[in-house]
């Protein structure tokens, strides 16, 4: 109760006025009637890596998300939350165009990265993807060996000019993704026979080895244990050295552990975005609070 | 104690019917299996049974003297002379040597109709290799006409049975088999000639070839054009009405009867494209209309099967659709394409009606050297076999059986091994 009202006050948000209808939010009402405009927080910042404006996704009919407004700063880690179905995952693939390939899909408003729109005609897809990379829920190694794997993605860009450039990238590709000690020595045997772990962290060097800007990472840990997840999330702070890193979890441990800032969805809207300590001890929102708390989701 | 039965009462009641209707079910299974072996089995012992014979002939061992007056040879480096030379002559006058006592011209025509009549050929071959034969006398073995080798096969002692063998004939062979001049042999012939009016004179290879031909032609048609197609179905053509209307007809094509498909080969092929009729080319231009919807309709199948996972991750790197598919999902689909590749080969294989209107029922003796020599099939001979009268034919129809499933069998045998060798699991 006192925290909603705290909520209230910070943001100065219109809604229910009388105390009432407060009464009846704090209970289990998770309806879109409270959702503000714009998200509460700090969603945009100065000189950022991308930025999305107004973002609108639908699939056929119906629209997934609505009116985003979100900017990602440079070498940052960003967390997005939600219950599930609120379009985080959805959101995360705008990002790198990955929605292209569903069919039915569209995606409105406008995505830039390093100011320039990700839908301008002049900017191939092909590039956009090298520049903004992707590691899926469920490790997807192709079905060669470990070296063609991470191999892959230089080869079609043309990155290495040899051989022994491109044994290099591979190895800096491994190392980085702590997976070289494991597999130095067995590189030409299938990627497909790692364990689930080490197999998202095949895929996570895969990724980096074309030296993305950009990482995206859907849910990179849902379907590993808590040693590999641990492994993962260590990763992911070394790599937020050199990378800026999305990071879509359910797992709001997660966010908390891994990332700078945290951003939290709510049936397709953006409703809250802080840095990720504020979120958690703090958040301004009262459906933030309610899902962090574990209230719903 | 209650009347309600419990849970665990009520699941170990209906347990009993549960697994009755288990044991039913894989009866039933049982069942069928066993009804399709039958099947299978009887159609292969009765096929075997009639057929094996063919692979064996009767020849016989008579003493040829190369004279080079009786053949009508002055000058021995004349090829043409060894060509047009009368062997029948020689032939004829070693059996009457053979067996002096015969007499009169019917007895004689009933010698001279124990070997073939295309014994001048085996003479002529012998003589063309070694033309120092000249003037010689060797043994050579001759095949006996189909008459008398249906006889030996399966007539001896019951000789009133076949009315085309003679007593004399009967006699004189004993003669033979007692002096050792009769040889029962592995059919060559049937394996190294193209068809022929006289049983004993005609093999399965021209026709082999006919088949092997017209497959290369379809298999170098039908795979490229099918694969295209499913790939670009699958991968990059929008989904609307088009494409469903195109879906649709190719499930339809695949229905139609093949002998629509030999009359659209015959009318646009030969009749406005001009391409030479009874050639495995045109056959292979027909065949690959029939196959294209199978290979289409399976290579999509295996397409589809390629799991979304892998396409992600490609894209996901920066790969371009085109690499994608050619890199990744090409590649994990090629077990599955080639499977219905080789259904479809397997069905063009077997295929007769289409062929029959573009010619391909043709009486062809030459092997066929290219694609573009008049030839016909497997199935087809065995067609223009099964209907000749000659006795011996009966047995040649299912050798020719034979061949052709032994010919089905090691195509799918290199099918499942290529599938076997290709296939990765992910």
């Amino acid at each position: 109760m006192s925290l909603t009202d705290t909520a209230d006050a910070s943001t100065g948000l219109a809604f229910g006025d009388e105390p009432s209808t407060v009464q009846e939010n704090s209970s289990m009402d998770v309806s879109t009637s409270d959702i503000p405009e714009t998200a509460v927080g700090q969603p945009l910042v100065s000189d950022p890596k991308m930025t999305m404006r107004n973002v609108d996704v639908f699939y056929g009919e119906k629209q997934a998300i609505f009116k985003v407004n979100l900017d990602i700063a440079r070498n940052e880690v960003i967390a997005m939350i939600g219950p599930s179905g609120c379009g985080k995952s959805t959101f995360l693939r705008c990002l790198n165009r990955m929605n292209d390939t569903i069919v039915d899909c569209r995606v409105g408003g406008q995505i830039e990265l390093d100011e320039n729109s990700i839908f301008d005609a002049k900017l191939d897809v092909v590039s956009l993807r090298a520049r903004v990379g992707m590691v899926f829920q469920k490790p997807n190694p192709f079905p060669k060996s470990i070296y063609e794997n991470v191999a892959y993605g230089p080869k079609i860009h043309g990155l290495a000019s040899g051989r022994t450039e491109l044994d290099e990238i591979v190895e800096t590709s491994l190392q980085k993704a702590g997976l070289w000690d494991e597999v130095k020595d067995r590189l030409q045997e299938p990627g497909t026979g790692l364990s689930g772990g080490q197999q998202q962290r095949l895929c996570i060097a895969r990724a980096i080895a074309v030296s993305p800007e950009v990482i995206l990472m859907d849910e990179p840990c849902s379907a590993l244990d808590p040693i590999a997840t641990a492994k993962i999330e260590e990763l992911i702070a070394e790599l937020s050295e050199n990378f800026t890193i999305a990071i879509v979890t359910h797992s709001m441990q997660q966010a908390a552990r891994v990332s700078d800032r945290t951003a939290y969805f709510h049936l397709g809207y953006l409703v809250e975005v802080n840095d990720t300590e504020t979120v958690f001890t703090n958040p301004s929102h009262r459906l933030t609070e309610a899902y962090i708390t574990g209230r719903f989701g | 104690m209650s009347e309600v039965k419990s849970t665990i009462e009520k699941v170990n009641a209906g347990l009993g019917k549960r697994y009755r209707s288990e044991k039913m079910f894989q009866w039933f299974g049982i069942i069928s299996i066993c009804f399709g072996l039958l099947c299978v089995l009887a159609l292969f012992f009765d096929i075997i049974g009639k057929g094996h014979s063919a692979f064996k002939h009767h020849s016989i061992e008579i003493p040829i003297m190369f004279d080079a007056d009786k053949l009508g040879i002055t000058d021995i480096n004349d090829t043409k002379q060894i060509y047009s030379a009368n062997y029948d002559g020689v032939i004829k006058a070693s059996l009457r040597e053979l067996f002096p006592n015969v007499s009169g011209r019917t007895e004689k025509r009933k010698l001279y109709k124990l070997v073939s009549n295309g014994s001048y050929l085996t003479l002529q071959k012998m003589l063309l290799e070694d033309p120092s034969l000249l003037n010689q006398t060797t043994e050579v073995q001759l095949i006996t006409d189909d008459d008398i080798d249906t006889y030996l096969k399966h007539f001896v002692g019951k000789e009133s049975e076949f009315e085309r063998i003679h007593a004399e004939q009967v006699e004189w062979l004993a003669t033979l088999r007692e002096e050792g001049r009769l040889i029962s042999h592995f059919n060559t012939v049937f394996f190294q000639a193209g068809d022929s009016r006289e049983p004993e004179q005609a093999g399965i290879f021209a026709a082999l070839m006919g088949s092997f031909y017209t497959l290369i032609v379809t298999l170098c048609l039908s795979f490229p054009i099918a694969v295209a197609a499913a790939v670009y179905l699958e991968e990059f053509a929008p989904k609307n009405k088009w494409t469903d209307l195109i879906e649709v007809n190719i499930n339809n094509l695949a229905a139609v009867p093949s002998i629509i498909f030999g009359l659209l080969g015959l009318a646009i092929f030969i009749s406005f494209f001009g391409v030479p009729r009874s050639t495995p080319l045109v056959g292979g231009f027909v065949l690959t209309l029939m196959t294209l919807p199978t290979i289409i309709i399976s290579s999509r199948a295996a397409i589809k099967s390629v799991p979304p996972s892998i396409r992600e991750a490609a894209l996901g790197i920066g790969a371009s659709r085109m690499q994608m598919v050619t890199h990744h999902v090409l590649p994990l689909s090629l077990p599955g394409m080639l499977t219905g590749t080789i259904i479809g080969m397997a069905q063009a294989l077997g295929e007769t009606a289409p062929l029959l209107m573009i010619g391909m029922i043709a009486f062809i003796v030459d092997i066929p050297g290219s694609v573009t020599d008049p030839a016909t099939v497997l199935p087809v001979q065995i067609f223009l076999w099964s209907d000749s009268p000659e006795r011996a034919f009966t047995e040649k129809t299912s050798a020719a059986i034979m061949v052709l499933l032994a010919f089905l069998i090691a195509m799918n045998a290199f099918a499942i091994y290529m599938r076997k060798r290709l296939e990765k699991r992910w």
